[in-house]
């Protein structure tokens, strides 16, 4: 039988088909519903997937070798200390604003670490928000030739924006209650929003402080740009889980607090071999020599210690994504321990 | 009737028991997912209302908007915005792209060598590359490179071109404009009889009457009741100029350039499709026509004209539609470059809301709605070109 070109076509097809099909990685989270066990579905999978930001310098960022670096990745990287003994063991899926909220709902990933900020109206959609990581407020960025020294002189200003995010509504709210009128340029995406801002299609564009900052030493000449003192929001930005699961939640919860405790304790990655022989019956309880707080949220005993050794203690976290040796040099601010006049201060481990 | 054969095998059962099959199926999927997403939400602890419609938007959307709306107004007047900018762009986008694709495709079937070879590069360049990044080039390379608007560049003194946006005078409606209005449609319905009354004439008497001159000289008489009864213009023009703060333009048109790439963009990429339809229909009409056209001596404009666009719009305007509903489902894209269309308006209040079931629903019904409406008006249109079979 002679066989027409179609049917040639057709097998063609179907081969390449089932050969791109074959090439799908096998989805290992997605396939599975929140319903409920999320600690149960971590463990038997074997790693934690986190969402994080895979374009924004200091905090989640894809570097040029694949892996990802950054503040908030360093957390995926505590929670997976602490669940595994293993920091390694977490898959990151890259997620953009408007996606995040929804992959921690519908399941797609355990924990979402993507600079997101705890506000009511997203806690009550299924969300839980672990302790803030970061305390954050959205600033403002200008030309220094522009003339604009404070929010009022914006009247009339063209300012841009990223869609998807609380900084749309903050701005709204600002300048309503001052009673300016501004445009506001909504952008897809902070590429568009900075390259509308460095061609002065806009005169400022607006973000978190530590946003504006870490994309303050990407423009062309960063000495003519600054930032305006005022901050318009408070944006305590934390770690979300889905709701459904109370001891996930716990987990992500107290992984964050031992980060603080462990910086207020001095204990560090370098020196925690010291502590090991401690005295003090608070740290001999924390670091899991003493007691069974790990067993409690269903870990081990030493997840602290995992924790410390393989990722650090929050200032160490800090200093390596944010502080004075990278090129942010973000002042510790309203981030230091509250024994330091800051806002982060973890319950006692007992 | 063959009474052997099984009654599942009969010529009459045969084909509805099939149908039948296909409708079940289709519903037990359809019964699936909505069930799957509606218990989805229940465990979520999402009650699937559209109360929060109502509640205050608190966002602010760019100047590019065709009715009132601040940050007070609620969430469905912002969609509200998001629709009426998406049309713009829509009926905007279909009227360009319309008038550059019929150009083009007869460009293309032209004898000049130039005219042919510019027309063919046009259309392979814009229908081979993706519309998003054509958007985003028109934005980023070219209205974003546009000078400051300190230093715009002015053209014949009412033009400004900034990347801040282009700025042309306009016209600006005043109390003559309604009366004028009034008017001009009396003149043109009058110029209309006259001209049909003048055709007439010639057609009995064989002699030249000139119909068209008669229409023109009716319309301009006419012209001269309004300017007497107001002794106005029928509208004002505002010159577009830097404001004192020189950060926008007071008077006239902005164009923005985020619509002005989303418009280019989308009319430069869909006339490559509508010109190789357009080429297909011209193509599609037989030889013989053309050739006895020529026969009887007709011009060459009046061939095209008389002979061939008749024939060749039946052949165009099916894809001419799809083509048509591409452009406004396209216009999604603009999200990229800032431009408020209903897809970034809609993802705005999904992000703020947490309702991301509930504003898809939304915008499908919206573009739904359009896209249906579109059809209907070019399935009439259509029916109306079509052949009356005998």
């Amino acid at each position: 039988m002679k066989k027409s070109p179609f049917f040639l076509l057709f097998t063609f097809m179907m081969l390449s088909a089932a050969i791109l099909i074959g090439c799908g990685e096998e989805d290992t989270a997605s396939d599975e519903t929140a319903d409920g066990n999320v600690f149960d579905q971590v463990v038997s999978r074997g790693h934690v997937v986190a969402g994080v930001n895979s374009d924004l310098p200091g905090f989640g960022y894809l570097t040029s070798d694949g892996t990802y670096t950054g503040f908030d990745v360093d957390f995926a990287k505590a929670i997976a200390a602490a669940v595994f003994g293993d920091a390694e063991a977490v898959e990151y899926r890259p997620l953009s604003a408007q996606e995040r909220l929804t992959a921690v709902q519908t399941g797609e990933v355990d924990v979402l670490l993507r600079n997101t900020t705890n506000t009511l109206s997203r806690d009550a959609i299924g969300l839980h928000f672990a302790p803030t990581t970061f305390y954050d407020g959205q600033g403002i960025m200008v030309r220094k030739d522009s003339g604009i020294t404070s929010l009022e002189d914006l009247e009339g200003a063209r300012i841009a924006v990223d869609t998807g995010t609380t900084t749309e509504m903050n701005l709204a709210d600002t300048f309503r209650l001052l009673g300016i009128d501004y445009e506001p340029i909504v952008f897809d995406g902070q590429d568009q929003v900075v390259a509308s801002y460095e061609q002065g299609s806009v005169d400022a564009w607006t973000t978190d402080r530590s946003g504006l900052v870490a994309r303050l030493d990407t423009l062309a000449n960063p000495d003519d740009h600054f930032i305006l003192p005022e901050v318009i929001s408070k944006e305590p930005l934390a770690p979300v889980v889905n709701s459904s699961d109370a001891i996930w939640y716990d987990i992500v919860k107290w992984v964050v607090y031992a980060t603080i405790q462990a910086e207020e304790f001095g204990i560090t990655s370098s020196n925690i071999d010291d502590f090991m022989d401690s005295e003090n019956p608070e740290i001999r309880r924390f670091l899991g020599l003493e007691g069974e707080l790990g067993e409690e949220l269903g870990l081990d005993n030493d997840f602290v210690v995992n924790i410390i050794k393989q990722v650090g203690n929050y200032g160490e976290i800090y200093e390596r994504h944010l502080g004075p040796d990278t090129i942010f040099n973000l002042e510790r601010g309203v981030n230091s321990l509250w024994t330091d006049g800051g806002l982060l201060y973890s319950p006692p481990f007992r | 009737m063959n009474n052997t054969a099984p009654f599942w095998r009969s010529r009459r059962f045969k084909p509805v028991l099939l149908q039948l099959l296909f409708v079940v199926i289709a519903g037990i999927c359809l019964f699936y997912f909505i069930n799957n997403a509606l218990t989805g939400l229940k465990r979520l602890g999402l009650p699937l209302d559209f109360g929060f419609l109502q509640s205050t938007a608190s966002f602010d959307i760019s100047g590019d908007k065709l009715i009132d709306y601040s940050a007070t107004d609620p969430y469905s007047r912002a969609i509200l915005v998001g629709l009426f900018n998406t049309l713009r762009v829509a009926v905007l986008g279909i009227m360009f792209a319309t008038i550059l694709g019929v150009i083009l495709g007869i460009a293309r079937l032209s004898n000049n060598w130039l005219v042919r070879n510019t027309s063919k590069v046009f259309v392979e360049i814009f229908r081979n590359t993706p519309l998003l990044v054509q958007m985003i080039i028109w934005f980023s390379a070219v209205f974003l490179m546009l000078p400051l608007i300190e230093n715009s560049y002015v053209f014949a003194g009412t033009v400004f071109f900034s990347n801040r946006g282009i700025a042309i005078p306009w016209f600006q409606t005043t109390s003559a404009t309604w009366i004028w209005l009034v008017c001009v449609a009396t003149a043109i319905l009058l110029a209309i009889t006259v001209w049909k009354w003048r055709l007439k004439l010639q057609t009995e008497t064989g002699k030249r009457k000139y119909p068209s001159l008669w229409a023109v000289g009716v319309t301009a008489a006419a012209m001269i009741v309004p300017l007497l009864l107001t002794s106005a213009g029928p509208f004002h023009v505002t010159m577009p100029e830097v404001n004192p703060n020189g950060r926008s333009f007071a008077g006239g048109f902005v164009i923005s350039p985020s619509f002005a790439s989303v418009l280019i963009a989308l009319v430069m990429y869909t006339s490559a499709f509508i010109a190789e339809i357009v080429r297909a229909g011209i193509m599609g009409v037989s030889k013989g026509q053309l050739e006895a056209a020529q026969a009887l001596g007709l011009k060459s404009s009046t061939t095209l004209r008389l002979v061939v666009f008749p024939q060749a719009f039946r052949i165009i305007i099916p894809p001419l539609t799809s083509q048509y509903l591409n452009l406004t489902k396209n216009s999604s894209l603009a999200v990229a470059v800032g431009y408020p269309e209903i897809v970034h308006v809609g993802n705005t209040i999904l992000n703020q809301s947490g309702r991301a079931i509930q504003m898809i629903t939304i915008m499908i019904i919206c573009y739904l709605t359009v896209s249906l409406l579109t059809s209907l008006f070019m399935n009439i249109f259509n029916k109306y070109t079509q052949l009356a079979e005998r």
